[in-house]
């Protein structure tokens, strides 16, 4: 006798303009089990979640729960079915409490009013059946991101959910908190939950799951193999269709002299201090890596290193020159921006690639002459671009939103680089873009750096941070609390310092 | 070029099917509400259609009346491509008329052509200048451009009625508006006696201009930029209250060439109040282009015939011109509300059973993660 499977699909088709995003895939989730559903960006596994959450709807295929046939037309269906799904980005109110972001379309009434004492009650008692470790009367802005994502989880569970999804669950947290995630799944598949975790870290899928699915190109390529069987080199080729290095890398051999110099760094918005006496400084032919949880001082520190924001008080150095003024010296300074968030800030994605690849050097005499745009010149220049940096696009001319997130990230390098800056502000330079892209981008910086440039990285991605980096550092609330050399700390010790659970020069206490 | 042409004629934001559909629909509905009221729709579209184009007469009248139109639609156009809604063009277009008149009634001996581009150029300036004023209000205090651009609009005109009845007033006049411009700052008729001029090419002329200036050169490409992206041209370097100061100068400066166009065109004087909405209606032409610079083009003629029209329409039957007004109305909530027509369509579709798919409905749109 085989048992029930939680979640069954067949030949699940979702066709969009001019991509099929899932093609004929067949998907199984037994009961009680953690299924990794593997796959780069654009493989089709959100797409793939998102018709079994009732959010997409598909051209065609059969979705079974628990051996029945079922029609998911919208989340309310689903919901109403046992599958609750937590995505990447929360969706909590911060100033109400926990219990009152759980219960929320779900309230037990008595009378007309919400009746709180027994909502709390059993919001409390879901807390303590899984060792959630939180209270359910604190507000949610008080909570760690981790624990944030928990009431995300409990929001599934009081509505009574037997399927978790988990959209990436572990993108926005630190390793411990990873790690207390991964106590958190075990607790809720002794239960008997299943779940669904959407990822591309191949380390945690081996690490946490029973099974695992990959997805590629639409298609499902791997279906339900055991985890414990599988390497990362192994299911990496899966997922990307040929072998891919996944952790080589190349540090600096010569390193020069102090091409930027940050000092005395203070800033404040509406009175709150954001960077207190903040210091840095990086070498030519070195890349500086800062670390660090979103949210402590990044976004500032970037914006004062490319001159869009002024701050109370620093002293900025290039090659041992002031270096002041507005975003656009800092540029004819030689200084570079990946920005962080390409959408806003990297692209006016409305524009064709042609305009995006020349923004901010749109003034440069190749490009503009008495006030007229050289087309022809900005042309060829873009071609040439496009071919250079893999821009997977059919023409120049088309517009930006067009491109996948990787060939948008890819035009942005593109611009930055093509014009050889002394300096680069690096910040989050993978986010969001496919294996292929990040390799190419990875080669890139590195590149760069031989070539003698210095290079700023601020990332979220830990990993990225430890691969890339000469020097890797940490930024908590608005300061650099450690530095060391490459290879120095493990993803733990770092961790700690992400969390300002441990300061320079502490011994490690376990 | 081809997909060009598709992404034109789709039913989206913007395109050319939307507001040509708009228009039609708009037409039906303005009949239904014409028959509602107890008025025969076909002899009001008749009276229209004769007095915007039945005769010579009639074209020059709708040309005439689409003159300013073009102007004003392309002013707040222009404006919008920096992402600035500039709702002064009407106090623009009033400061403009001032500019042009003062220099018209100079008797400075010159030769007409040097006196009437002195008299348009007066125009321009005076409205680019006003329209600086408000873009200085936002770039160095942050105000909003919609708020200051409306308020600046009330002061132009207050401040027009006063010069026209005090230190302006023709002598012996009983209205309100100054003494004639002289012979040689004049625009010429093109069809006399009727006032169409020849400012109608320099408005068609403007429109090419622009689409021109916003292509090609380098500040045309930082305005789009900061139109459809402003955090993403601060970053780039670009300064963007610049660009909108200067934007904002542009677009007021149109709206000065359409006051100037006026006064030394139709009216030949200063008159208070001589605009009937010109700078207000250049919204509604803005929507029908849909936000199109060569849009404007079309869209400002279709409203000027539809004024043209509505003349016709009050002289020769017991329908009231307002009629027009419902047109023009239903014209601009139809653009605006490109969901609207869709669901519209879509009924039109479903009462078709087994027709072709003519619309890629709104269900297409997203893409895939």
């Amino acid at each position: 006798m085989t048992p029930i499977n939680a979640v069954e699909m067949r030949g699940m088709v979702k066709d969009y303009p001019l991509v099929r995003a899932v093609d004929n895939v067949d998907f199984t989730v037994e009961q009680g089990e953690i299924h990794s559903l593997l796959g780069e960006n654009g493989a089709g596994k959100s797409t793939l979640m998102n018709i079994l959450y009732g959010m997409t709807r598909p051209d065609s295929g059969e979705i079974y729960l628990a051996g029945q046939p079922v029609q998911i037309r919208r989340p309310a269906d689903s919901i109403a079915l046992g599958v609750g799904m937590v995505h990447q980005h929360f969706m909590l109110t911060p100033v109400m409490t926990v219990t009152e972001n759980v219960i929320i379309g779900n309230e037990p009434t008595r009378g007309i009013f919400t009746d709180y004492k027994k909502a709390n009650a059993e919001v409390q008692e879901l807390i303590d059946k899984y060792g959630f470790h939180i209270s359910a009367k604190a507000t949610v802005e008080s909570l760690s991101v981790g624990q944030q994502q928990r009431v995300e989880i409990l929001k599934a569970l009081y509505r009574k959910a037997n399927v978790l999804i988990l959209d990436e669950p572990t993108a926005v947290l630190t390793p411990q908190e990873v790690k207390e995630l991964f106590v958190v799944m075990r607790e809720l598949k002794a239960a008997g939950k299943s779940i669904i975790l959407i990822t591309h870290k191949l380390r945690e899928t081996i690490e946490v799951a029973d099974r695992v699915s990959v997805l590629r190109g639409g298609k499902m390529v791997t279906s339900g193999v055991f985890a414990k069987d599988c390497d990362a080199s192994q299911l990496a080729l899966m997922m990307v269709g040929r072998r891919v290095d996944l952790y080589s890398t190349r540090r600096s051999q010569v390193v020069g002299e102090t091409a930027l110099e940050v000092s005395n760094l203070n800033l404040s918005r509406r009175g709150v201090p954001i960077l207190k006496n903040l210091s840095l400084h990086v070498k030519k032919g070195e890349i500086f890596g800062i670390a660090g949880i979103e949210g402590n001082g990044q976004t500032e520190l970037i914006e004062v290193l490319t001159g869009l924001t002024k701050p109370d008080s620093v002293t900025l150095k290039k090659d041992g020159e002031p270096l002041t003024g507005k975003p656009a010296d800092f540029l004819s300074n030689g200084v570079g921006h990946i920005p962080e968030d390409r959408l806003t800030r990297g692209l006016v994605v409305p524009m064709s690639i042609e305009d995006n690849v020349i923004l901010g050097y749109h003034k440069r005499p190749a490009f503009s002459r008495r006030g007229l745009r050289r087309t022809k010149a900005i042309r060829t220049y873009a071609a040439d671009k496009v071919k250079e940096f893999d821009v997977r696009t059919p023409n120049a001319k088309n517009l930006c939103s067009s491109l996948s997130g990787g060939n948008q990230q890819k035009v942005v390098i593109a611009r930055v680089f093509s014009q050889n800056p002394d300096v680069l502000i690096a910040a989050q330079p993978t986010r969001g873009v496919d294996v292929s892209a990040q390799e190419f981008i990875y080669s890139k910086l590195l590149d760069l750096r031989d070539m003698g440039k210095a290079i700023i990285l601020i990332s979220a991605d830990l990993d990225e941070v430890r691969r890339l980096s000469d020097r890797v550092s940490v930024i908590y609330d608005g300061q650099i609390v450690a530095e060391s050399k490459a290879d120095v700390w493990d993803e733990m010790e770092i961790g700690l310092y992400m969390t300002g659970s441990k300061q320079a020069g502490e011994e490690t206490s376990e | 070029m081809k997909q060009r042409l598709k992404s034109l004629f789709r039913l989206e934001d913007g395109g050319v099917l939307l507001s040509v559909l708009s228009l039609i629909i708009a037409i039906i509905i303005s009949g239904i509400i014409m028959a509602i009221a107890g008025h025969n729709p076909f002899t009001a579209f008749r009276a229209i259609a004769i007095g915007a184009f039945g005769s010579q007469r009639a074209i020059a009248n709708t040309f005439t009346q689409a003159t300013p139109l073009i102007f004003t639609g392309l002013a707040f156009v222009f404006a919008r491509k920096a992402f600035v809604i500039n709702l002064g063009v009407e106090g623009q277009m009033y400061m403009g008329a001032l500019g042009a008149a003062l220099v018209g009634l100079m008797d400075l001996g010159l030769p007409a052509f040097i006196h009437l581009p002195l008299a348009i150029l007066g125009g321009i300036l005076f409205g680019a200048l006003y329209a600086g004023f408000a873009g200085f209000l936002k770039v160095r205090f942050g105000s909003n451009e919609v708020v200051a651009t409306v308020m600046l609009n009330s002061i132009a005109l207050l401040f027009i009625g006063y010069l026209t009845n005090g230190p302006l007033l023709a002598a012996g006049s009983a209205a309100a508006q100054t003494e004639r411009v002289l012979e040689t700052a004049l625009l010429p008729r093109i069809l006399p006696p009727n006032q169409l001029t020849y400012a109608i090419f320099f408005a068609i002329l403007a429109c090419i201009f622009m689409k021109w200036f916003t292509d090609r050169t380098t500040i045309g490409y930082e305005i789009r930029a900061v139109g459809l992206n402003k955090k993403a041209a601060e970053t780039a370097g670009i300064s963007t209250g610049k660009v909108i100061f200067i934007t904002l100068c542009i677009s007021g400066a149109i709206a000065g060439f359409a006051g100037a166009s006026q006064v030394l065109g139709v009216d030949r004087r200063l008159i208070m109040g001589f605009s009937p909405g010109f700078g207000f209606a250049g919204i509604a032409v803005s929507a029908l282009a849909a936000n199109n610079l060569l849009g404007v083009i079309p869209a400002g003629i279709v409203f000027g015939a539809m004024r043209a029209g509505s003349m016709e329409l009050a002289r020769t039957t017991s329908i009231p011109a307002e009629f027009s007004d419902i047109i023009q109305a239903m014209v601009v909530l139809l653009v605006a509300s490109p969901l609207l027509v869709r669901e519209i369509l879509k009924v039109n579709q479903v009462a078709k059973k087994g027709g072709r798919k003519l619309w890629k409905l709104s269900s297409k749109t997203s893409s895939p993660s």
